[in-house]
């Protein structure tokens, strides 16, 4: 560049943003399409402001303080978060009693005859098969399970613990084939070439690689299962959620502000410990 | 941490399997501690569960799932509600999408002079706001706004715009600050530094957040119901209450077909958006 063309008058830079046309037809555009949903939902955000509703919710949150702090109403609260944790922690135990066999038959990495090239045909179907079984675990929401067992076992924990293992089954398995398959395999494969069966090759190579990343998406589910377990309680699978929902119903403002403070304070607790275990595996 | 070295170097023999000093033996007890723990308090019916009658209530029960009803007139309504929980969906992770990125300014230091004032007390917020699950938020707002939809998208909202808030703070935070500062020596206000240098940059990574937590309210919009926020939910917890499992069958279906099918859009969404 010479001096010259350095000199040459610049063009004056625009004054308003030069894109200003098109973002403005793609929100107006976007605010038409918002109509419809808004109708959909009964979107009316002023109902919130009706002076009968306002007062309503006046009246609940004003009763949220003083805060329900009786000897009785505290060792109930701390049973039932217990028994939330108990859910959460059992329902992971169970999942990882699905996801572990479903994701040993799922695994390509292990297919030994993929090894020479394509999998053959049936050990291929077979693994799209259990593919498909995690999909539809997981796609189920726990509550809709919940609902399910609610009816053939009865209310209680059971509905709870058995709801958690089978859609978190679903998901764990689904998690730990991708990591597993997106991990390094070469390790797993040369003991495969070598004659070490599949369990060997699991245990010794595709495990060793990957068994941080696996921990640490475990503990992060468990934490998802804590929250859940809350929501399982408004079916009837016991816990801190089946308290609320009670105590909800009898308007018990002060009950309630308790318990929401104790679940908050136990999910940033269930955080923190999964932050701190997942940072500790590396 | 001390310098690498091998894990079990060749002169050693293997660690004991427990040493007071070794955390990890400590944790692997206390893990297994909670676990026995939590069987053991929670009673679990096993005995009923395992039973052979449980087991033939539970074939009566998904044999009566069959088969579903497909009646015109029953389609219409359950397409109605599937339509009503997508909007529900929609709209409250948009409300939220909004609502987050409004909180996560604050949330965010967003250059090296930032004092951020609200930086602690906005985050403090969002983590309340995001502990508590939507089904919660949509039982507590049935109280204000009332039965129907528009309480299960406010809640839905609610808890969204915890989770996308923290998530916008901390890209807002980790995006690269050149563009930013360039602009900011030249004399240019916030706002216009956020519009033209740090929003353009995290745009991608932010919209790619929201799509990801619509696949999650999608699933949470359809159970939303149970507690009387509308949708399909409501219809479920309708049906399956009067134990007509037909009816609850189909509505299992077009759940299903439709988490598929946004999650199959959002997954080619965010693949075209990150190519």
């Amino acid at each position: 560049m010479s001096a010259t063309s350095g000199l040459r008058l610049a063009p004056r830079p625009p004054a308003r943003d030069p894109a200003w046309l098109p973002r403005l037809f793609w929100t107006s555009a976007a605010l038409v399409l918002l109509w419809p949903l808004a109708v959909a939902t009964e979107f009316r955000p002023w109902v919130l402001l009706e002076p009968g509703n306002l007062k309503i919710s006046a009246q609940f949150i004003g009763s949220f303080w003083p805060l329900a702090l009786d000897g009785e109403f505290l060792a109930l609260v701390a049973r039932e978060t217990w028994r939330t944790v108990a859910i959460a922690t059992a329902g992971i135990t169970l999942a990882l009693g699905v996801a572990m066999p479903l994701t040993l038959l799922s695994t390509r990495v292990l297919s030994i005859s993929a090894l020479s090239g394509r999998m053959a045909r049936a050990p291929f179907w077979l693994r799209q098969g259990v593919r498909w079984l995690l999909i539809v675990l997981r796609s189920v929401p726990e509550l809709v399970w919940a609902l399910v067992f609610v009816r053939v076992v009865g209310l209680g924990p059971t509905a709870g613990v058995l709801a958690i293992a089978l859609t978190y089954g679903g998901m764990l398995g689904k998690v730990y084939g991708e990591i597993l398959e997106s991990g390094e395999t070469q390790a797993t494969e040369t003991l495969l070439r070598n004659g070490a069966g599949r369990l060997q090759a699991f245990a010794y190579g595709l495990l060793p690689t990957n068994a941080a990343e696996l921990t640490s998406y475990t503990v992060y589910r468990w934490e998802c299962a804590i929250r859940s377990s809350v929501v399982l309680g408004f079916v009837g699978a016991g816990g801190l959620g089946q308290q609320l929902d009670n105590s909800m119903k009898m308007f018990e403002g002060g009950e309630v502000a308790t318990m929401l403070l104790v679940f908050i304070a136990l999910v940033a607790l269930a955080d923190r410990t999964s932050a701190w275990l997942r940072k500790a595996l590396g | 941490m001390n310098k690498p070295s091998a894990a079990n170097p060749p002169y050693k023999l293997p660690p004991p399997l427990f040493d007071a000093r070794c955390k990890a033996c400590w944790f692997s007890a206390a893990l297994a501690l909670l676990v026995v723990a939590s069987f053991w308090s929670l009673d679990l019916q096993w005995a009923q569960f395992l039973s052979l009658d449980a087991a033939r209530s539970m074939g009566r029960f998904l044999g009566e799932f069959f088969p579903p009803d497909l009646s015109p007139t029953f389609v219409a309504k359950v397409t109605v509600g599937a339509w009503e929980t997508l909007a529900m969906s929609l709209l409250g992770t948009l409300v939220a999408a909004a609502a987050g990125l409004a909180l996560a300014l604050p949330a965010s230091r967003l250059h090296a002079a930032d004092a951020a004032w609200g930086r602690a007390p906005t985050r403090l917020l969002l983590n309340a706001l995001r502990s508590i699950p939507e089904l919660v938020w949509a039982a507590l707002l049935l109280i204000a706004a009332g039965l129907g939809p528009f309480a299960g998208t406010l809640a839905l909202a609610l808890h969204t715009t915890g989770v996308l808030g923290r998530l916008f703070a901390e890209s807002l935070e980790n995006a690269p600050a050149g563009p930013g500062d360039a602009l900011r020596a030249q004399g240019v206000g916030p706002l216009r530094v956020f519009l033209y240098a740090t929003l353009p940059q995290v745009l991608p990574q932010l919209l790619s957040y929201t799509l990801y937590r619509w696949e999650n309210n999608i699933r949470a919009a359809a159970v939303l119901g149970v507690v009387g926020a509308g949708g399909l939910g409501q219809l479920l917890a309708f049906h399956m209450g009067l134990f007509q499992m037909g009816k609850t069958a189909t509505i299992l279906g077009a759940m299903l077909a439709m988490v598929a099918l946004v999650d199959g859009f959002s997954y080619g969404a965010r693949r075209w958006m990150t190519r």
